[in-house]
């Protein structure tokens, strides 16, 4: 496989959006925005752990095996999380 | 005729001393520390069951009190299921045979094989160490929020143990999905594979997959103990019920980390023992990674008595029902194996058709408790004990013992005398069941799990029990003596002693430290006998 050299300025680029994200999701919590702050904090998360995954990890420059491989672990994230919430969101509901 | 010299240089006289095995980076070596690792802690866990059945033996609870009684429940859980079920067949018969059997010399990392066994030794002293500073008390599933907030027991000490095994378990199954996407022999396509190595592949997905969720519901659970932090406990806004639906992610599929290398080592035995290729190769082969997958799906029929939505009690119910297909398929297919074939009844074959009557009797009362309306009869009764005992030792062990049985001869040159291993194999048959079968009446006529005392009229059944419990103890007793007795006075063995067919029957016994001279090519498909006696 093609070994590729990321510059180091990509690093240091994705290092200092990380910072300022962490900077965001600490200013965020300080509103009181209801429902909406779970959810930006965690897109925040999310977008946080693609760039480590793609960039620090590498996947962004290996091969589709790779990226089978780590989109089963998400796939797999997705089963426990959905499969949780069933019970979660289905909690109040009546029962007939 | 294979011959039955002794080969003079292999594995076990490359090298001598303390220093050559402690550093061992070949996988055969590997294999024996875990055996003797996993060969001790299957004895503790083994006195600690003993002292459960005896406790059980009168109603009251005379022998123990019921802390210790607390104590002794969970700590053999604990040894048992994660110290020797879990790592039992992959890290034994797994790191000895997945390289032999796809024809390369060694696994894909070597030295994170040897890592594996350093962390689960760790890990496994860790554990000892809360053992006999005290023991735990929470039942080997650390429920909250008694396990981060009411035990005073050694629970954190216990966990990290578990938390530290658990990343042996990971490095294992790793090296095992690399080994077998990338160094299979010339000719060894992914259809002509032996079973076990299917087995062995779809339990390393399980064990890459979920073994990182105990992790971290481990790590949570000393959040919460240590720093307070809201996660399980309602009195810090937590959920108890989120620890169960994290806990169980991973511990309804480690029920098929345990199973799975079991059928892996049926199906090979199956097949030599009848002379026959096993029937539906491919279906056995998808089988187990339909297990694997659907085992993932079906975690919450541990929970429906644990306060979760109907709703959500109902999907779990309908797609635990679905994981009965793909073990079905594997007991028929074996069943139908045996169909015409020139079947012979040696040790691993007795302990091959045990395992497939009792996996079916744990399999199928596993149906009724993901029955909704019947589970909330039988919750936390006998009845679940006797289940997936039936499973786990009926099952799991039955397996060990059968790939223990028919391996021995490649692993140690030396045969065992098959009189005494038929034995066995009958006498643990028979303990096993006289053990557990009572323990299904008891659970339906209403005796709850993990009380060290119950009413008199439930000792009838419990008295049968323990009888059966210490019939089982000795046919465990009998092959931990003549298995030590053959390394010394067993008849060689030769190259093939059951005249079964893979690679691993190919080179000498015990195998060179290399495996092969040279890179085997391989032309024909896993179980060819009806080519080979033609």
């Amino acid at each position: 496989m093609e070994h590729v050299i990321v510059p180091r300025s990509t690093y240091y680029t994705i290092f200092a959006v990380l910072v300022v994200m962490t900077g965001v999701t600490t200013g965020v919590a300080f509103f009181d925005l209801g429902l909406a702050n779970p959810v930006i904090a965690l897109s925040i998360a999310v977008f946080k752990a693609s760039l480590v995954v793609l960039f620090f990890m590498h996947l962004k420059y290996r091969s589709r095996l790779t990226w089978v491989v780590a989109g089963a672990a998400v796939f797999w994230l997705g089963i426990l999380l959905v499969l949780i919430l069933s019970d979660y969101t289905t909690r109040g509901w009546a029962w007939f | 005729m294979d011959t039955l010299a002794f080969p003079r240089t292999h594995y076990l006289n490359a090298e001598y001393g303390l220093k050559s095995w402690l550093l061992t980076t070949d996988h055969k070596r590997i294999g024996l520390l875990f055996l003797g690792a996993i060969s001790l802690f299957f004895i503790l866990g083994g006195i600690f069951a003993g002292l459960i059945r005896l406790e059980l033996l009168t109603p009251p609870g005379d022998l123990v009190s019921d802390d210790t009684y607390n104590k002794l429940f969970t700590m053999h859980g604990i040894v048992m299921v994660f110290m020797f079920l879990i790592p039992s067949i992959p890290a034994v018969m797994g790191n000895f045979f997945v390289p032999i059997m796809i024809g390369a010399r060694d696994l894909a990392f070597p030295r994170l094989n040897l890592l594996s066994w350093y962390i689960f030794m760790t890990g496994g002293l860790f554990t000892l160490y809360a053992i006999v500073t005290g023991g735990v008390d929470t039942g080997w599933t650390f429920y909250t929020p008694f396990s981060t907030l009411s035990s005073h027991s050694n629970v954190m000490t216990a966990a990290i143990g578990i938390f530290i095994i658990g990343f042996s378990s990971i490095l294992t199954g790793l090296n095992f999905i690399v080994t077998i996407h990338t160094m299979r022999a010339p000719g060894m396509t992914w259809f002509r594979m032996p079973l076990f190595l299917w087995a062995m592949y779809a339990t390393s997905l399980i064990n890459v997959l979920a073994t990182p969720v105990l992790a971290i519901t481990i790590f949570a659970v000393a959040l919460e103990r240590a720093l307070h932090m809201g996660i399980f406990d309602p009195a810090y806004g937590g959920d108890p019920v989120l620890f169960q639906h994290l806990f169980w992610f991973y511990s309804h599929p480690a029920v098929y980390i345990m199973i799975l290398p079991a059928m892996g080592v049926v199906s090979e035995v199956i097949a030599a023992f009848s002379r026959k290729s096993i029937f539906g190769y491919k279906f056995v082969a998808f089988s187990s990674l339909a297990i694997a997958v659907f085992g993932f799906l079906v975690w919450g029929h541990h929970m429906f008595v644990a306060g979760m939505s109907v709703y959500g009690a109902m999907i779990f119910s309908v797609l635990s029902f679905l994981v009965a297909v793909p073990s079905a398929v594997k007991v028929f297919n074996w069943t139908a194996t045996l169909y015409k074939g020139s079947i012979s009844y040696q040790t691993p074959m007795l302990y091959a058709l045990g395992f497939i009557g009792l996996f079916t009797i744990g399999g199928l009362t596993g149906l009724f408790l993901a029955s909704l309306g019947v589970d909330v009869h039988v919750t936390d009764t006998y009845f679940v004990v006797a289940h997936f005992h039936y499973i786990m030792v009926g099952g799991a062990i039955m397996g060990y013992l059968g790939g223990l049985h028919y391996w021995w001869p490649k692993m140690t040159g030396r045969m065992y005398p098959d009189m005494w291993g038929r034995v066995a194999a009958v006498v643990t048959f028979l303990g096993f069941n006289l053990t557990f079968f009572p323990q299904f009446v008891l659970g339906y006529m209403g005796m709850p799990r993990r009380y060290h005392a119950y009413p008199p009229e439930f000792q009838a059944l419990n008295v049968l029990s323990t009888a059966g419990a210490s019939i089982m103890g000795i046919g465990y007793l009998i092959p931990a003596i003549y298995l030590l007795w053959s390394l010394k006075y067993g008849a060689i063995a030769g190259n093939n002693p059951w005249g079964a067919k893979g690679l691993e029957w190919e080179i000498p016994s015990p195998p060179p430290t290399f495996n092969f001279d040279k890179t085997p090519v391989v032309t024909e498909p896993a179980y060819a006998y009806e080519t080979r006696e033609k």
